[in-house]
């Protein structure tokens, strides 16, 4: 045994580079001859542009090129591409109007581009571009939904009352039997905050090109190169696969907003061949606000039917999902198949039927982010289950156990299209009620209020999908990609081992995760092993990191190759022992003759593997070096049990988090260490989107929240320590039997936090509050509440 | 354009450098020492904590200029070869850094509390943290570090 | 940020000489206001003339009846000092909360009230301890030293060299912070001062640090929490932003001030 495989809590081999500020992020390279660009951004969310002219910036000190939207054009650059098509009720293709990498004739966001400045310096390109004169024809901007769908202002002129589709899923006339027959129904009107992602490194990106080679080159701070160099090289620039180089190299946490192909990483490559030197550009953090694609941003109205005794019999939702100025690369995906598959949630509502409609508006493009429609529709779930249990008169947690699907009923068919192969959310629920003293609860209530405090508790109840995602299905739904993983396994002639991973490691530790599965498969240690990943000269292909993918799938892709390398390895060591290969046994890195002491060490054939003196030859080629791609048969369904205790201090309306207990189900752990460490992250951005964070633009679509002095990132002092356990029922649908960790914690947490918020005011009468709930909106609500309560 | 000259972890250095050009700046382009990052541009988020004359400050927010002649420690300054400094050790063993981007000024922080207060409480830790930002980890295990990495200072 | 000419001064009549002489000169003290506003570009002075350099700005002195913190003072040197805790505890503990570590082991408390920015601490602690503020041409009252949002009464050239604050018999400083920044959202100080009760509002006024006058009746008379929470305020030019509204940070001033008498004792 290696003490390193699968189960253990290994400490994290990238951590000694991290942690000696050896790291190598996109902006710590330098390429010889290097020039740097200030990408000149539009303040005006909307307007055309009638002139640009560079003539004064050209000459400024430094200055090598700026180019502008007519110059793309002229070369005939192709908009950035959706990668999932979304088809309205009637059966007609969602709309897809151009997303220019510069924006050409018209500005629709603030911060969108407006022209790229190359110069020997980045305050020398800086200082030329406010020598750039624009004449902007501003026009009005159309930032709520609302006013979006209800036409006038367009953001493109091609698409009507602002509507990028109208989409559904569900039996509507089964739903609106069940309502017919309902003795409750029980409805809500939610908003789903908008958040903005906020990955620690902000974007950056060098792009060069090789004129001896017409080699084309860029370092991108990405989760998914490979998707990045299919789409840029195939829908923008028109540059084969052969011929461009990306590289993701240390990335410095994603959370969904760097999966998506950004303007700057086209507009950087196609400058990089005219200018003939590599350009770097890095993103300030007021540009990560003003063009990352955000999240969320959902508004819903769902109504839940209920019999007598209260078992759900339907629900109905609407939701409005605003996309911003342009489709990001999965735009489309996240308010649908990410969404609204999962409204049974974990209960076995037995008709259900959601419409989605998307909206154009004059603010940046909204795409996923940690959870990526799964939050929204768990939020939207647990908020109206609590709020039916108070108004049917039921204990929210009797209410939620008599509808919960039983762990005898999996697979579980849902009514919207997902078949949840297996989990026990009873167990899970049971677990966390157990660990956060539910039943000791009131105690601390009164407690709490001798010295003035109103203490709540709050539950969430949920599933998710993710290991996205089986191909086949995806591409029925729509996406324009495969969705499988991909590795290769190399062992080196002396026994140590490469990995190459289609996947991207950006602080979830894979390189020790996929190490362990190695460990584990050949019963070397980890320190045997080396995992790669992030070149696409390199690494033969792959889908990347996003929707908790990379164990799920990238991990069967991994033990497959090794699988490979095994079989092969016996044939190896049954030619060098002499004996029959069937007879040939492996375990803990030693291939043995059953039934004899004789045995090879693993090292032992991959050096006869390369050195084949003594090899059969006639039946296989030399080399111990196997790939494999792995295309998953189902999503796989994560759930748990999150409860959170707040205080409210009802004179501030300041609240604070007592505990915080989660029990989830992520199947198989591979590194108890890691998977703890990722719930707990996915917690603080839930509790963040529950409490603190919210992203504001003003009428005139002028971000409000665009720096840390306006948008509240969760810091230390706002977080607790968190109760985390997992209990898993295995998963069902990969060999590794793991379902993903990485988003759980967001997906679960916003309503547990928000019912305990709502649970501690309720004998205020508070009834509903918005996320997130900022001590303003606590306090407002109370007030609201008594000025309400006088009337009556 | 004026030369700055100062030591960096117990190296003299010298650079000419523009006036505007910020502490880390010269650090990371001008000494080629990327391990202080930027994650802000609003002196918020921490990633850029190095020490100047043995205390904590934001190297984005002080001028290359305004360090003439100090002593400036840098993450790359803590470890004794492959040998982590019981702070580095710490975030290794607990698990406190996942992306690593906001960890050297998280690492470079902790060492000013902990030279200021030995033994501080989980609560003290989470105050003092209020300048460093981390996305990946709910601080959680960054809490259960510092705590740990001052234990072991403390030996 | 643009270009700029740095120069290091080594007094503050060098110091005010060389701003005086620029262009557009400007000092610069913990900088930890002025860089950020210069990598923003919403600043674009010929000159920073550097004090840091300047031992007589450095300094906290006990003058029995009050203490004098010199211009140059670090935020860390005054939540640390002996003199301050023991006398003027309050002003410690605001010290001791402005910002974050960094910020209170670089910026100053010249630099912080030269800004007057409105969501700061020290310009309540100027305007609530009734201090005067010292400059190299001058002495300047508390009451006519805050002239609006990020703007005083000091001229081109004008350096604060000190502040002088009377020892109070009993203050306390109590913030509600503006969940993003940690600014003050609402900050109130609470002092007896000579038989003079004062309470300043920082965070909340549009023209920046103000003294809440029915509050300071209030208190005047009866001297407790209760007092200070029953005064309603009025709303009437109060910031309203994404943070608060006029009626909340109305609200807060009055809980703070509540919460700050009871911490005063």
């Amino acid at each position: 045994m290696t003490g390193t495989g699968i189960g253990a809590s290994v400490k994290r081999v990238e951590d000694q580079r991290f942690l000696t500020g050896n790291g190598n992020y996109t902006d710590d390279i330098n390429r010889p001859g290097q020039s740097h660009a200030w990408i000149l951004r539009s303040p005006h969310a909307h307007a055309t542009l009638k002139s640009v002219d560079t003539s004064k910036a050209e000459k400024a000190d430094g200055v090598i090129a700026i180019f502008t939207g007519a110059d793309m054009a002229a070369d005939e650059i192709g908009g950035l591409p959706c990668g999932w098509q979304i088809h309205n009720k009637d059966g007609s293709p969602m709309l897809e109007p151009g997303h220019p990498p510069l924006a050409h004739e018209k500005v629709r966001y603030v911060g969108d581009q407006v022209a790229i400045v190359i110069a020997a310096t980045r305050d020398a390109a800086r200082d030329a571009a406010e020598l750039i004169e624009i004449d902007y024809g501003v026009l009005p901007a159309v930032i709520d939904m609302d006013s979006a769908l209800a036409g006038g202002t367009l953001v493109h002129d091609d698409v009507p009352n602002n509507r990028c589709f109208d989409w559904e899923i569900g039996e509507k006339d089964a739903v609106d039997e069940a309502f017919a027959a309902a003795d409750h129904v029980v409805s809500i009107d939610l908003v789903n905050n908008r958040l903005i992602p906020n990955a620690m490194e902000p974007r950056a990106a060098i792009s060069d090109f090789d004129r001896s080679t017409s080699q084309y080159t860029l370092f991108t701070t990405s989760q998914n190169p490979h998707v990045i160099r299919l789409l840029m090289g195939a829908f923008v620039l028109q540059i084969p696969e052969h011929k461009l180089r990306v590289v993701a190299p240390d990335v410095g946490g994603g959370f969904g907003s760097k999966i998506f192909h950004y303007a700057e990483e086209a507009i950087l490559t196609w400058a990089a061949a005219k200018v003939h030197q590599p350009i770097k550009w890095t993103a300030e953090r007021s540009e990560s606000f003003a063009t990352d694609a955000h999240g969320r941003d959902h508004e819903s109205h769902a109504e839940l039917a209920l019999d007598k005794s209260g078992k759900f019999l339907g629900l109905r939702v609407a939701t409005k999902a605003n996309v911003g100025a342009y489709l990001s690369t999965f735009g489309s995906s996240v308010p649908t198949y990410l969404y609204a598959t999962l409204l049974a949630g974990v209960y076995t509502t037995p008709a259900i039927y959601a419409e989605v409609q998307t909206v154009f508006t004059n603010t940046v493009p909204v795409d996923a982010y940690r959870g990526a429609g799964r939050p929204e529709c768990t939020y939207l779930l647990e908020r109206l289950v609590t709020k039916a249990a108070r108004e049917v008169g039921i204990d929210p947690v009797e209410l939620r156990k008599m509808n919960m699907i039983q762990p005898d009923q999996y697979p579980y068919q849902t009514p919207v299209a997902l078949m949840y192969d297996c989990g026990d959310s009873p167990a899970t629920f049971a677990s966390a009620l157990k660990a956060s003293d539910y039943a000791g609860f009131e105690k601390r209530r009164a407690a709490a209020e001798k010295s003035g405090k109103l203490r709540g508790i709050g539950i969430s109840t949920y599933v998710e999908a993710c290991g996205i995602a089986p191909s086949a299905v995806a591409g029925a739904l729509g996406a324009r990609a495969g969705l499988y993983e991909s590795a290769q396994v190399r062992v080196h002639p002396t026994g140590s081992v490469t990995v190459y991973t289609g996947t991207h490691n950006h602080g979830q530790g894979h390189e020790t995760t996929f190490a362990q599965l190695v460990s584990e498969s050949f019963g070397i240690p980890i320190d045997q092993i080396e995992i790669s990943h992030g070149d696409t000269d390199q690494v033969q292909f792959g889908m990347g990191t996003y929707g908790s993918r990379s164990l799920a799938v990238g991990g069967p892709a991994i033990l497959n190759a090794c699988n490979k390398v095994i079989d092969k390895a016996k044939k190896i060591a049954a030619h060098i022992m002499e004996a029959d290969v069937s007879d040939i046994e492996f375990a803990d890195g030693k291939f043995t003759v059953a039934g004899t002491d004789k045995e090879m060490a693993f090292g032992e054939i991959s050096l006869a593997a390369y050195v084949p003196h003594n090899y059969p030859i006639e039946e296989i080629e030399p080399g111990l070096d196997e790939n494999a791609f792995y295309d998953p048969l189902n999503f796989s369904f994560p759930g748990g049990a999150h409860i959170c205790e707040v205080e409210v201090d009802p004179e501030t309306g300041d609240s604070e988090i007592i505990s915080f207990t989660a029990v989830d189900d992520v199947g198989r752990v591979v590194n108890p260490m890691i998977v703890e460490g990722q719930v707990h992250g996915g917690l603080a951005q839930g509790v963040g989107q529950a409490m603190l964070e919210g992203c504001v633009y003003d009428d005139n679509g002028q971000l409000l929240t665009g720096s840390y002095m306006d948008y509240t990132m969760p810091r230390a002092d706002d977080l607790p320590n968190f109760s985390v356990a997992t209990q898993s029922v295995m998963g069902a649908s990969n060999p590794l039997e793991v379902k993903g960790v990485g988003e759980v914690g967001a997906i679960g947490s916003p309503p547990a936090v928000v019912n305990a918020i709502l649970d501690a005011l309720a004998p205020l009468g508070v009834e509903d509050i918005s996320m997130p709930a900022t001590p303003l909106k606590v306090w407002q609500a109370i007030q609201e509440s008594s000025v309400r309560q006088a009337a009556e | 354009m004026p030369t700055v000259s100062m030591t960096v972890n117990g190296k003299s250095v010298s650079a000419e450098v523009e006036p505007r050009t910020l502490l880390v700046q010269y650090l990371r382009e001008s000494l080629g020492m990327t391990g202080t990052h930027v994650g802000c541009d609003t002196s918020q988020c921490g990633a850029c904590v190095v020490h100047v004359n043995g205390e904590s400050l934001k190297s984005c927010t002080m001028l290359a200029a305004q360090a003439e002649g100090a002593d400036v420690t840098t993450i790359e300054g803590l470890a004794n070869g492959d040998e982590l400094h019981p702070m580095q050790e710490a975030f290794r063993e607990n698990h406190g850094l996942q992306c690593g981007f906001c960890t050297p000024g998280m690492v470079m922080s902790a060492l000013d509390l902990v030279q200021k207060n030995s033994d501080p409480s989980e609560q003290e830790v989470r105050e003092w943290l209020e300048g460093n930002l981390c996305r990946c980890t709910g601080y959680h295990n960054i809490v259960k570090s510092i705590l740990a990495g001052a234990q072991a200072l403390k030996g | 940020m643009y270009q700029f000419n740095y120069q290091k001064a080594g007094s503050a009549d060098e110091a005010a000489s060389a701003v005086t002489a620029a262009e557009d000169g400007r000092f610069l003290a913990g900088g930890m206001t002025l860089i950020p506003t210069l990598k923003q570009r919403l600043a674009q002075p010929s000159d920073l003339v550097d004090l840091a350099g300047i031992s007589d700005l450095v300094g906290i002195e006990d003058g029995g009846d009050s203490i004098t913190i010199k211009g140059m003072t670090r935020h860390v040197d005054v939540a640390n000092s002996d003199v301050v805790q023991s006398k003027i505890p309050a002003l410690a503990s605001l010290a001791d909360n402005i910002g974050d570590p960094q910020v209170r082991n670089r910026g100053t408390i010249g630099g912080s009230l030269a800004n007057n920015d409105p969501a700061a601490d020290y310009p309540a602690a100027v305007l609530g301890l009734n201090a005067t503020v010292i400059t190299n041409t001058r002495e300047i009252a508390a009451e006519d030293y805050f002239d609006g949002m990020f703007t005083t009464v000091l001229e081109e050239g004008e350096l604060i060299t000190a502040v002088r604050f009377p020892v109070p018999e009993k203050a306390a400083y109590t913030k509600f912070p503006n969940p993003a920044s940690r600014y003050a959202l609402v900050g109130v100080m609470v002092a007896q001062t000579g038989g003079d009760t004062r309470v300043a509002v920082t965070g909340a006024g549009q023209d920046g640090v103000f003294r809440a006058g029915d509050i300071e009746s209030a208190l005047s008379g009866n001297w407790s929490a209760d007092a200070a929470k029953g005064v309603k305020m009025s709303d009437a030019d109060l910031n309203s932003d994404i943070h608060a509204s006029a009626e909340y940070r109305a609200h807060l001033i009055s809980v703070m001030a509540s919460r700050a008498v009871t911490a005063a004792g």
